[in-house]
């Protein structure tokens, strides 16, 4: 089974595409450039201190807003490993199967969780937060095979027969 | 057991007889529209997934509106992208002028009622204003439909909104869909569709059910339903064949829930800052001053909101330290209300007249706010930082309630 450990960012209600990137900042040629201005609306800090393997843990109708796909590859470009949250967008949800970040829906470790504090994921079983367990769901079975072929790309790759 | 609308239409798109809300099924696109932002990302990822032609040409509407003119020195690479991709795969339908895509995308007649419609933009869900099924999708799923023509969608549930009466004098639908969205919540509609009916909604234009469907991704909406009528029919150019004519909802349909409005109790209304459903009555904020007003956007950009503005504006002038900025929504918008002599007007009373596109709406161009600065603005988002800096304060309201606050200087009914 799937399990990792990674530093909590503790995130609000409705954290907005346009928190996540800045229109301003959606010419810029690439991800990896666009990648700094993640979240600077709310905390500018926030995308510099960020590292690899950490995880934000937010509330509801996280991602919601525009149709940018640039929010979650901002966020998988800046190594956070998943999300987790109340709730999800539906396009923001989309978006981040098909490039394959991975969303969590669970309704009460926002409330409990600190910012900083340390928490293990264990893919559609639970998190484990204090020693409490927090249980989650698993996808339906399209989306599955959607992050089996390792996004949506790499699935269209092996229709056209490059894989 | 009867049908909702979006039932209707995405059973009729994938040729079966019922679908139910949870349903994971393969629709059949009938047309997609790519916008200017999305397009370089469009076609890296469609070529990346090794596709060497599109589905159908025709079928795609490529329109250049965020950008337009550019404001950055590097935008006009999207230009050129964009038309590298026209050239090489024989796309037809592209506006590289001519106002925001989702005016366009009815007001050109891309899009009729029962088509199934995606957009690289959140705010498609505006093509249900004449009962097309259209939401906004990521840029890796327009590129698998361009290659394949096909798109998964989860069936909605439904939620009902009924309203019926007259609406005040002065309230406009922007206030209902505004209403609507604070007593959902922003994610109160989150994966569902909402089919609007009544007396309000049979008697409304095409152009204020845009605004209404447009704004119904701030619930989080998967789209709008509004049942094609003669308005509709007239509008796309069209006689309502028999499958656009049984697009309304049944009676014995299963909706999730329905919310019922009487029209008479609808107020001029704002979205507060930083949150579209922060929802309060105009006259709770009455006297707060203000720096700036922007008339125009997909959400409230079209000729009747440029007669509801030039109707308050008329003989009277804009407040000497305000800007009022007034962007049509398209070309065609702007030459009928030049023709009609409604730009004259606002022109007198002082606003600022923009070329058509998405203008300050997407905070990229025309009018940028500092720290500190408050705006009254028609179009349909008030997040942090969208107009300038994180401290601007923007607050979202009719035309009418826009107009007044331009002549006041301050908030105002």
């Amino acid at each position: 089974m799937e399990q990792f450990t990674g530093r909590v960012w503790r995130l609000g209600d409705d954290i907005d595409t346009d928190i996540i990137i800045p229109t301003e900042y959606l010419a810029l040629k690439t991800i990896e450039e666009m990648k700094q201005y993640g979240f600077e609306p709310l905390r500018p800090e926030l995308a510099a201190q960020i590292h690899d393997g950490d995880v934000i843990v937010a509330g509801k109708n996280f991602g919601c807003g525009s149709s940018r796909e640039q929010a979650p590859e901002v966020i998988k470009a800046l190594g956070i490993r998943c999300v987790i949250a109340k709730s999800f967008a539906r396009i923001f949800f989309r978006n981040a199967i098909n490039n394959g970040l991975l969303l969590i829906e669970q309704p009460d470790l926002y409330d409990d969780v600190k910012e900083g504090d340390t928490i293990t994921v264990t893919v559609n079983q639970a998190v484990d937060y204090q020693e409490k367990f927090y249980p989650i769901t698993s996808l339906p079975e399209n989306l599955v095979e959607i992050i089996h072929a390792g996004g949506l790309v790499k699935a269209m790759r092996r229709r056209n027969g490059l894989v | 057991m009867g049908q909702t609308m979006i039932e209707k239409i995405i059973a009729h798109n994938i040729g079966v007889e019922s679908v139910k809300p949870g349903d994971i099924v393969t629709t059949e696109v009938d047309r997609v529209m790519l916008d200017d932002i999305m397009i370089p990302f469009i076609v890296d990822k469609f070529h990346e997934m090794g596709f060497t032609k599109v589905w159908d040409p025709d079928k795609i509407v490529l329109i250049y509106d965020h950008l337009v003119p550019a404001s950055q020195q590097d935008d006009t690479r999207h230009y050129r992208v964009g038309d590298a991709f026209v050239k090489e795969y024989g796309l037809t339908h592209v506006h590289r002028s001519d106002g925001i895509c989702h005016q366009l995308m009815t007001e050109a007649g891309y899009v009729k009622p029962g088509d199934v419609v995606f957009g690289t933009d959140s705010h498609t869900t505006t093509y249900g204003c004449v009962g097309a099924f259209s939401t906004g999708i990521g840029y890796t799923e327009m590129a698998a439909i361009l290659g394949t023509g096909n798109l998964w969608v989860k069936v909605p549930e439904t939620i009902r909104v009924e309203i019926q009466g007259t609406l005040p004098e002065g309230v406009m639908s922007k206030d209902i869909i505004l209403r609507l969205i604070g007593d959902l919540g922003a994610d109160g509609a989150t994966y569902r569709a909402l089919e609007f009916v009544g007396s309000t909604i049979d008697t409304m234009t095409v152009a204020s059910r845009m605004t209404m469907a447009n704004m119904a991704i701030e619930a989080g909406a998967k789209c709008a339903m509004f049942t094609p009528d003669e308005k509709t029919a007239e509008y796309c150019g069209i006689r309502l064949d028999e499958f656009q004519k049984s697009l309304k909802g049944d009676r014995d349909a299963s909706y999730l829930r329905t919310i019922t409005y009487q029209a008479e109790d609808f107020e001029p209304v704002m979205a507060c800052p930083s949150q579209v459903d922060k929802i309060r009555k105009v006259s709770e904020l009455e006297g707060i001053p203000i720096d700036q007003v922007f008339i125009g956007s997909c959400t409230n950009g079209r000729l009747e909101d440029l007669q509801a503005a030039a109707k308050v504006l008329e003989g009277k002038k804009v407040a000497p330290f305000v800007k009022l900025i007034v962007t049509p929504a398209s070309r065609r918008v702007y030459e009928e209300a030049l023709a009609c002599g409604v730009l004259q007007i606002l022109g007198k009373a002082g606003a600022i007249i923009t070329h058509p596109g998405c203008g300050l709406c997407c905070g990229r161009t025309g009018g940028i706010l500092c720290d500190g600065e408050r705006i009254v603005a028609t179009n349909n988002r008030n997040f942090l930082g969208r107009m300038g800096t994180s401290k601007v304060e923007i607050y979202l309201a009719s035309p009418a309630t826009a107009a007044a606050c331009a002549v006041a200087g301050k908030i105002t009914v």
